[in-house]
């Protein structure tokens, strides 16, 4: 039971993960593929963060005062991560803009066929 | 926590909605929601990018996308099955993963006692900077910094080639 | 990409001039505390980014052309780059590593603070000028389509 008390937090951040994977892998609409990436981005940093919170501690700022503070280095970690995250999907739209002015369609399915009928 | 209940609730209307638009929206909310939650897990930085970067520049993009394409999402046949199998067996895994982590917020952690202690004792001494993750960011790895930056960089480019400014027809 | 806003669209016109002049003032503002509290280079390049973008959402795309051009944009981006990587041979060759900050200086602190400063500001430099060309080219995508 302490596990359940402990870990509830993973796991629930662990769901919104496999939700965001789930809307990359089964929807079809290219937009919709790429919001889907970025709520799973953003599930991977929630759980980091919440693996570097400690008990009773502070934000990682020198303070007078407090000696127990948050531990610093998945926060660098991420804050790099959420840079590059919106280089991807700055990236990966431009993509779909061209994808759709290519064949007129941000449908998976209908690009597909596009393509096997050349 | 209620913020998570939150997020949970808005990625779920994200997978049954059909309208892009409200996608979108739905999206620039779950950003703004994990921004609210690093705050409360004491990452302030965190939040502070989370929230300029995920809930206002992903989401414009995003827009702007929707603006040059279309609107809704046309219907299409649903065959979940194969997906939800997979989803399921990842997820069974990393649940298996967090078995043998430690409690959330332990202060025991072997996270917290190998690394980190020396980064926060020497910042005072060798950087006099209080903010501790600008004194790891730009100073103890600084090298990774200017990978990111110069992986900016070259998304603006690929951008820029991508959708070339058309000349327009009196200046450049 | 949008129709030309009204010119009696007179409430979000105001609006947007009181809240810009803020807007770019708080930037500067994370930008060069973000050694003494959250921000650094890249919020501050964002929120720049996010006031330069309303602007031209308000008043038009050539009114924010007119503001800087899109070479002077393309100039800065590099600028930025080549700010951090400036700092990290200027360390060369002042005798220590690269991005070894303690020899930029005569004391090892100050020269921490000399180095976390330009990196920080090349930083923000980058940042707010790649989000305003990416908008441009978006932008410009859906008037020219």
């Amino acid at each position: 039971m302490s596990h359940l008390i402990g870990h509830y937090n993973y796991w629930i951040v662990i769901f919104l993960m496999m939700a965001g994977l789930y809307v990359v892998i089964a929807q079809g609409n290219l937009v919709k593929k790429i919001v889907g990436l970025n709520i799973f981005q953003a599930a991977v940093y929630i759980l980091f963060i919440s693996m570097a919170k400690i008990e009773g501690g502070t934000a990682p700022i020198l303070v007078d005062g407090t000696t127990l503070y948050s531990n610093p280095l998945p926060h660098v970690l991420i804050l790099t991560a959420i840079v590059v995250g919106v280089a991807t999907t700055a990236l990966a739209l431009a993509l779909v803009v061209r994808i759709n002015s290519a064949y007129s369609s941000v449908e998976e399915d209908e690009i597909h066929e596009q393509d096997q009928s050349f | 926590m209620v913020l998570l209940g939150f997020l949970t609730v808005t990625v779920l209307s994200v997978i049954l909605l059909r309208d892009l638009f409200a996608i979108v929206m739905l999206f620039g909310i779950y950003s703004f929601l994990a921004a609210a939650l690093f705050v409360t897990l004491d990452a302030v930085d965190v939040a502070f990018t989370e929230a300029a970067v995920g809930a206002g520049i992903s989401t414009f993009l995003m827009l702007a996308t929707l603006a040059l394409t279309a609107r809704r999402e046309k219907t299409l046949p649903d065959r979940p099955l194969v997906p939800l199998l997979v989803i399921g067996i990842v997820a069974a895994a990393l649940v298996y993963g967090t078995l043998d982590m430690p409690h959330f917020s332990d202060p025991a952690a072997p996270a917290h006692t190998r690394a980190a202690p020396h980064y926060i004792e020497s910042t005072t001494a060798e950087i006099g900077v209080p903010n501790i993750v600008t004194a790891v960011l730009a100073s103890y790895r600084g090298y990774d910094t200017l990978g990111e930056l110069t992986v900016i960089f070259t998304a603006g480019i690929g951008v820029l080639s991508l959708l070339w400014y058309r000349k327009r027809r009196e200046e450049d | 990409m949008h129709a030309q806003i009204q010119p009696d669209n007179l409430v979000l016109r105001i609006g947007a001039k009181m809240l810009i002049p803020l807007i770019l003032v708080f930037a500067l503002y994370v930008q060069f505390h973000g050694e003494s509290g959250p921000g650094g280079g890249f919020q501050s390049g964002v929120i720049f980014a996010a006031a330069f973008i309303l602007y031209a959402l308000v008043f038009g795309m050539d009114a924010a052309r007119a503001v800087v051009s899109e070479r002077v944009l393309r100039m800065l981006a590099a600028l930025g780059v080549l700010l951090y990587y400036g700092v990290g041979l200027a360390s060369l060759f002042a005798g220590g590593n690269f991005l070894d900050y303690d020899v930029l200086a005569e004391d090892g602190i100050s020269g921490q603070h000399l180095g976390i400063f330009l990196i920080e500001l090349g930083i923000g430099i980058t940042v707010a000028t790649i989000m305003v060309i990416i908008f441009f080219a978006f932008a410009e995508r859906g008037v020219t389509r």
